[in-house]
């Protein structure tokens, strides 16, 4: 099954080929968070390049990301100006069903979101100015395929502690403008 | 081209006091439309609390599957949004002139109290005609 239409093989070109750095005065790392939630809410993985400002501690931090992110399909699916029929408010949304939303974006940064048929989001929060990173979340979708899921000692549903995932996960950030 | 599908303004506690569709199929009743408002007021909140650095004012555009959702806060926290097409363009524009026809249809009219729905006749007249002047200026083109 290709959800993706992706190949096997990680070393397959990433769409969003730019130099890399010359956008953002950040050395190398041109993101600044990722989290990697599972269906549950489990926080499978949560990556910090650059952030200055910590509002919350990590727990709280990665359920309020959680919470947010839940809100806001929701909302996108109740809010949806082409579909006449929709649940209500709150009902709990399998991945896929209802208008989803992959990005938004305020004065400081933007953030992506992408959910995988089986539940798994990733969040990225980049500067504010970054183009549709769509392609990027598939391509880390694709490592974590690779990377995670087909390791063997890997438990599915714990936080993932993976070194090969991390360093191929932080050349690929640094590509990203 | 781009054309809106709704408008939402939020007062500045949460509260819901405009809500206009223009020809939505997704057109709902008051009591969702209230739901929907105070729901973006608390996920605005919350995403300045998310913010890698500091000085973060909120949601400006939300971009989903089949539209653009883009928000603009004035400096005493009302909120104005607008459902619209995905793609579509100069909706920010678009905000600060439904922003201005605010502060002086609603604003200024003596017998409008704060934070309580809006019922200003004025202001649905020229907030209809600047709708229709986008949208007859985008046809145009």
């Amino acid at each position: 099954m290709q959800f993706f239409g992706g190949s096997t093989a990680v070393e397959a070109s990433p769409a969003p080929a730019a130099p890399p750095g010359t956008l953002t005065g950040l050395a190398g790392n041109n993101a600044n968070v990722l989290y990697i939630f599972n269906r549950n809410g489990v926080c499978l993985l949560y990556r910090e390049w650059h952030r200055p400002l910590r509002t919350l501690d990590a727990a709280q931090d990665q359920k309020l990301m959680f919470g947010l992110l839940f809100s806001l399909r929701s909302f996108t699916a109740k809010m949806d100006p082409t579909s006449s029929e929709k649940g209500n408010l709150g009902v709990p949304l399998l991945p896929g069903q209802g208008c989803s939303f992959h990005s938004f974006r305020t004065n400081t940064y933007k953030l992506s979101f992408m959910e995988s048929p089986s539940g798994i989001k990733l969040i990225l929060v980049t500067h504010a100015k970054t183009s549709d990173l769509r392609e990027a979340l598939r391509y880390i979708y694709n490592l974590y395929v690779e990377y995670v899921v087909k390791n063997p000692l890997y438990v599915p549903g714990t936080p993932i502690k993976s070194e090969l995932f991390n360093t191929n996960l932080d050349q690929y950030v640094k590509t990203l403008i | 081209m781009a054309s809106i599908y709704s408008l939402f303004i939020i007062s500045k506690s949460g509260g819901l006091i405009f809500y206009k569709d223009y020809g939505s199929s997704g057109r709902m009743d008051t009591n969702d439309s209230l739901r929907l408002a105070s729901l973006w007021h608390s996920m605005h909140a919350i995403s300045q609390q998310l913010s890698p650095t500091t000085g973060c004012t909120g949601i400006e555009l939300l971009q989903a599957d089949t539209f653009d959702l883009h928000c603009f806060q004035s400096l005493t926290g009302t909120k104005f949004f607008v459902v619209c097409e995905p793609g579509a363009q100069h909706m920010e524009s678009l905000l600060k002139v439904i922003y201005e026809l605010y502060t002086d249809y609603v604003l200024k009219n003596p017998f409008y109290e704060m934070e309580m729905p809006i019922r200003c006749e004025l202001f649905d007249l020229n907030l209809s005609q600047a709708i229709q002047k986008d949208r007859v200026a985008l046809l145009g083109r």
